[in-house]
């Protein structure tokens, strides 16, 4: 299904105040509603993740930087704001816990700043290959220092020092959780309120063409070294955060595996726009903690995910939702409703069709010895069975052709839709 | 202040063995319009791209308001004030028209890389990019992406986003390409309008255009230049007529140019 973009950027519905009002409202209130110890640890995730993934996106998303190794910042940040939180506890230092994901920060923004000068001398393939090795770089140095990086282990702490203030001692959870929703809550506004700066501006123009940049008296590599180093900043916030939160950092935080997720995760969100990986961020704690639970094949569904979406969608999650809400704003989504629905129908059949195939392979390679017949959806599936497998691709097949047929009218509607929302546009220009 | 706006002191250009300017020669005085003109191949936008900075020059000097700028990368030329426009349209495309023109006035504000102001406070770029946005005639296209232009609207954008900083020193390559003969009349008035009092140095093919905008004529051959002076002048230099100019203008006034 393939859209024709439109690309539409309406004012904030009710203003600035409603927008983040409401932001802060949901992350004050969430944990009051979904309870549970899992849902607390879930949701302090999402708001470590939301940082790292706004962070990220400002140099994908608003300067056009095709970063493999952010993990880098955000993981030294976890390390060093691990080291910090161990010194306190040692009594050899006195930093309140609730400012040691801000030496988190520093630290990002310190290595950014150190390696950024390398990295930002480049733009285009040539940034995205150096962002790789400084990322494997630092990688091999977590194995070959194991005093800073604690070696397999890893290096963990306790967050709970010395006496609780006001009865805030961060040992349970919730108090964590808001800890992060507050450092999520001004991360956000003031990565949103960068996007409003000269700087943010001069970030997008680098990004649309950084030529014309050098030719209205920018040095493009000027704006994006303080960029990577603003980036910087935020991803090691995040992962002072993740250290606080988890109390344990290992090497994989600054691994090519976590700088993929961050890459991965925001582009399925939508780089194009800001709110993007905010999306992508929620996405990425579903898939890592739940979906990981579910399936073992869950690496295989993303991928999939993942492919379906850069071919189909690529501006994520975001530009699918923001073109829909263009076409409510002009009234018109009803007409829609009932190709979604015939969409929909069909999808579900195709991923049940494929995704029963896709487990039964994998009951037959990792659990062969519990036998041919497995538990899929609530029903016992024979993985040992030709008609099985018969029955899985029919119902894909049926899938797959009812989506094809569907999409061709549905496109039209699609189509016609965007012609008419074209046409009354520039009626009320012309007035 | 210098003598001369813009001068090139014996400038050579050489891309591996292929020498594309050969001892260029020129001196522009504040406040002039030149138009620099030569058959294809001549090096016209070769030393476009020397003076703007684009490349460096391989020998020779050349100076803006008397000072060297040969070796300087383009934003340390244009922060001394010289601006230039391009032969095919290099705009901010996913950003609106109002937008490109701010990006263009910010460093001429003094606002550099400031993360610390908001964009929408900064009164005096505003007002400076809402203005060149009217002068361009672009008022009506204010809020749409650059990428959504038709083409003339594009060229008229390209022109705004050269003279939206204040430099002194325009450069503009074929700021006319690819319009229609009533495009191009209505742009070259635009180009009067927006380049008042500046030094204005344009390459053009379209003859018109040429002796519509320019007070003097370089004529640029083989990377030299081997006449610059006044379009009548230049119209009556033997070496020209012979080198390339007098087929072109015999053409053109058979046309009633």
């Amino acid at each position: 299904m393939s859209l024709p973009t439109i690309s539409y950027r309406p004012k904030p519905f009710g203003g600035p105040w409603v927008v983040w009002g409401g932001f802060a409202l949901v992350l004050a209130v969430v944990p009051l509603l979904w309870t549970s110890s899992f849902a607390q640890t879930m949701l302090s995730q999402i708001g470590i993740a939301i940082i790292a993934c706004l962070a990220y996106n400002m140099l994908l998303g608003q300067g056009g930087m095709l970063s493999f190794g952010h993990a880098v910042y955000s993981g030294l940040g976890s390390f060093l704001a691990m080291h910090t939180l161990n010194l306190v506890s040692a009594g050899k230092l006195s930093v309140p816990v609730s400012l040691i994901p801000l030496v988190g920060g520093l630290s990002g923004l310190l290595f950014a700043a150190l390696l950024g000068w390398v990295t930002t001398k480049k733009s285009g393939t040539t940034f995205a290959m150096i962002t790789m090795g400084v990322g494997e770089l630092v990688w091999s140095m977590s194995l070959m220092i194991p005093e800073f990086f604690g070696g397999e282990g890893g290096v963990s702490g306790n967050r709970v020092v010395g006496q609780a203030v006001m009865g805030i001692s961060f040992g349970p959870q919730i108090q964590v959780y808001y800890l992060i929703a507050v450092y999520c809550f001004l991360s956000t506004a003031a990565m949103y309120a960068l996007t409003q700066t000269p700087l943010g501006r001069m970030l997008n123009a680098v990004r649309d063409n950084p030529e014309r940049v050098e030719f209205i008296g920018y040095s493009t590599q000027n704006v994006r070294y303080l960029a990577f180093v603003i980036s910087g900043f935020f991803a090691g916030v995040a992962g002072g955060l993740g250290a606080l939160n988890f109390e344990i950092v290992t090497a994989e935080v600054v691994g090519a595996a976590r700088s993929g997720a961050y890459l991965l995760f925001v582009f399925l969100g939508g780089a194009t726009f800001f709110f993007g990986p905010i999306l992508g961020a929620v996405l990425m704690v579903i898939a890592l903690v739940l979906l990981s639970e579910l399936t073992k094949a869950w690496l295989l569904y993303l991928g999939l995910v993942f492919l379906l979406m850069v071919m189909y969608a690529p501006g994520g999650l975001a530009s699918l939702i923001m073109m829909n809400v263009r076409v409510a704003m002009f009234g018109k989504l009803r007409r829609l409703l009932p190709g979604y629905a015939g969409l929909a129908v069909a999808s579900v059949l195709a991923f049940l069709g494929a995704s029963a195939m896709i487990e039964m392979l994998y009951h037959l390679q990792l659990n062969a010895a519990l036998g041919p017949v497995m538990h899929f959806m609530g029903i016992s599936l024979d993985a040992g069975s030709v008609l099985t497998w018969l029955g899985a691709l029919a119902v894909m097949a049926l899938g797959v052709a009812l989506f094809a047929w569907r999409q061709r009218s549905f496109s039209q509607t699609w189509n016609t839709i965007a012609e008419e929302i074209e046409h009354e546009t520039k009626m009320r220009e012309a007035v | 202040m210098s003598e001369f706006a813009v001068e090139l002191l014996d400038v050579h250009k050489r891309f591996g063995k292929t020498e594309i300017i050969r001892g260029a020669q020129l001196q522009v005085k504040p406040g002039e319009r030149v138009a620099i003109i030569g058959p294809n191949g001549a090096g016209k936008s070769t030393l476009f791209n020397l003076i703007s900075g684009r490349f460096g020059p391989s020998s020779g000097q050349i100076k803006l308001n008397g000072q060297r700028i040969d070796g300087l990368t383009p934003f340390e030329i244009n922060r001394r004030g010289l601006s230039r426009s391009f032969q095919v349209s290099n705009l901010f495309t996913r950003l609106s028209v109002f937008e490109n023109l701010r990006c263009a006035v910010l460093w001429s504000m003094g606002y550099r890389y400031a993360f610390w102001k908001f964009l929408s406070r900064l009164d005096d770029a505003n007002a400076r990019a809402e203005q060149v946005l009217s002068m361009i005639k672009l008022d009506r296209r204010r809020d749409h992406l650059a990428m959504n232009l038709t083409y003339a609207e594009q060229r008229a954008l390209e022109i705004g986003i050269t003279i939206a900083g204040g430099s002194n020193v325009i450069l503009l390559d074929e700021p006319t390409a690819g319009m229609s003969k009533s495009e191009t009349t209505r742009f070259i008035q635009l180009i009067r309008e927006v380049t008042e009092g500046k030094t204005l140095l344009t390459v053009e093919h379209d003859m018109g255009v040429v002796f519509g905008l320019a007070d003097k004529i370089a004529v640029l051959v083989y990377g030299e230049v081997i006449a610059f002076d006044t379009p009548e002048a230049v119209r009556a230099n033997a070496r020209v007529q012979e080198a390339y100019l007098g087929s072109v203008l015999a053409d053109q006034q058979a046309g009633g140019h």
